[in-house]
């Protein structure tokens, strides 16, 4: 059992730091991408939204391997098109495919949760920005998006979680995540305990990415909790004066 | 249009293959419901329960299934239970051949797996909202736990998981695409090899997104429908 990852730790080892790459990478690109297309989602303007509507459904409702078969072999089709755009070399590219992919899927769930944020912050507040005389921006920047964000973050974290898992995908396109180097040496040493090891690394870098998340979480929700220095301050008067006894009978 | 020709029915073109496909998706997915299904009762049930062992047993089961990749379980399914059967039909009988877990019962455990850990945790929570009262005046007046369950659980249960469990099933059909890596002849490896005799990959994974595009688009209508029904009762402002 522990042969396999004496023997073969390093490529394991660089399995991980390509999910990761390709995780991170993807996730941020997504993040960058879905708050300003969440924001046209929400206009009135048909002509913003229905593109978006579209976009969201589709990459929704299809498997995230068909889409990656669809922009890595699909732009084959299209070769010299491609070419004499200039672009191939990037479609030619397993990496950049895998990412595109996945940034494109993990915009529209993100795209999603951002936009059930959004709705979800109470009208008051923004009525109270607009009452004291806050430009958009500062409405934005002040106001909305930081409640926003705090309403989507267990959401996003849960959607950063599926892509890590989902990242798995591309090693059936040739890339050499964790699994795909896990796939090669089973297949090299039939030893099915690499899968086990495969497993192990899965479950400590998803673990260690909740525990990171909720120390974000605790972060922006800081002002719902009670400061735990406060033994200088004095103590609470009873709120409540004591009730009038009641003879009724 | 020659695109049309490559997805005709018949000789030349593709379409009765990618048909037979999607007949083996969706029976994957429908075999594999209720199995699933089951599966998240049974781990509703254990995480719920007074003793210690079926609540730890439960939590690992959802915790290893959510955390891990949908492809490594499927990977985990196709090698490591056949080998292990192996092992035991080796034990029991030295003389017997190599026996291979056939792609499609490895994926109906696999995604049975999947479904049962993610709908465990819908349902545990359908079943905590659960009126306590309830329960208690059922027992009251005598009924059976078996019979709790299905006349008073049950419906009431049912209500509250059908969006969670919509979403599920949303999922367990995209992630049937998964089961194609393991050759097993379902929508997507029969474009994979439909691609590979006609150099046409971009015509033949686009038919592929827009019928599970449909699939998805049709099962999402009839899960508002569900929801629709399910609350008829339930007084809205």
């Amino acid at each position: 059992m522990f042969e396999v990852l004496i023997d073969y730790w390093p490529k394991l080892l660089d399995g991980m730091s390509m999910t990761l790459k390709l995780t991170f990478i993807s996730v941020v690109i997504a993040g960058l991408l879905s708050l300003p297309l969440a924001i046209l989602r929400r206009s009135k303007n048909k002509a913003f939204q229905w593109p978006i509507r579209l976009f969201v459904s589709f990459f929704r409702g299809t498997p995230l391997l068909a889409q990656l078969f669809l922009i890595y072999y699909g732009s084959g089709q299209f070769r010299e098109e491609l070419t004499d755009l200039g672009v191939w070399w990037f479609f030619r590219d397993p990496f950049y495919c895998a990412l595109f992919t996945f940034a494109l899927n993990s915009t529209a769930y993100q795209l999603e949760i951002l936009r059930g944020g959004l709705q979800a912050v109470p009208y008051g507040e923004i009525e109270a920005g607009v009452a004291l005389g806050m430009k958009r921006t500062l409405l934005y920047r002040t106001i909305i998006l930081p409640h926003t964000y705090r309403i989507a973050l267990p959401a996003l974290g849960n959607e950063i979680i599926l892509m890590l898992k989902g990242s798995a995908i591309a090693s059936v396109i040739t890339l050499m995540d964790v699994m795909g180097h896990t796939r090669r040496v089973f297949s090299q040493t039939f030893d099915i305990s690499v899968y086990f090891w495969a497993a192990i690394i899965y479950l400590m870098i998803t673990t260690l990415f909740v525990f990171a998340w909720r120390l974000l979480e605790k972060r922006l929700t800081r002002h719902m909790y009670y400061p735990v220095n406060n033994k200088h301050l004095p103590a609470p008067k009873a709120l409540n004066p004591p009730k009038e006894t009641c003879h009724v009978n | 249009m020659e695109w049309f020709e490559y997805l005709s029915f018949g000789k030349n073109g593709w379409g009765d293959e990618l048909a037979s496909g999607l007949g083996i998706t969706l029976s994957l997915a429908l075999i594999t419901l209720p199995i699933g299904l089951f599966l998240g009762f049974s781990v509703a049930a254990a995480s719920v329960a007074k003793k210690t062992y079926p609540r730890l047993i439960a939590f690992t089961f959802t915790t290893m299934i959510r955390g891990l990749p949908e492809l490594l379980t499927l990977f985990i399914i196709y090698h490591g239970v056949g080998l292990l059967l192996n092992k035991i039909i080796k034990w029991l009988n030295p003389d017997a051949g190599f026996f291979e877990l056939s792609p499609f019962v490895a994926g109906i455990i696999a995604l049975g797996l999947v479904f049962g850990g993610y709908s465990g945790e819908v349902l545990r929570g359908a079943w905590q909202a659960l009126d306590k009262g309830q329960r208690e005046a059922a027992l009251a007046t005598g009924m059976s736990q078996l019979q709790i369950f299905r006349l008073i659980e049950l419906p009431q249960m049912l209500r509250l998981a059908l969006p969670g469990l919509g979403n599920l099933w949303i999922n367990l059909l995209k992630d049937t695409a998964l089961v194609s890596v393991i050759a097993l002849n379902d929508l997507m490896r029969m474009a994979n090899i439909a691609v590979g005799s006609t150099k046409k990959p971009f015509l033949f994974f686009l038919t592929v997104c827009l019928t599970y595009w449909a699939i998805c688009i049709f099962f999402e209508w009839c899960i508002a429908r569900l929801e629709k029904r399910a609350n008829r009762g339930i007084r809205t402002s």
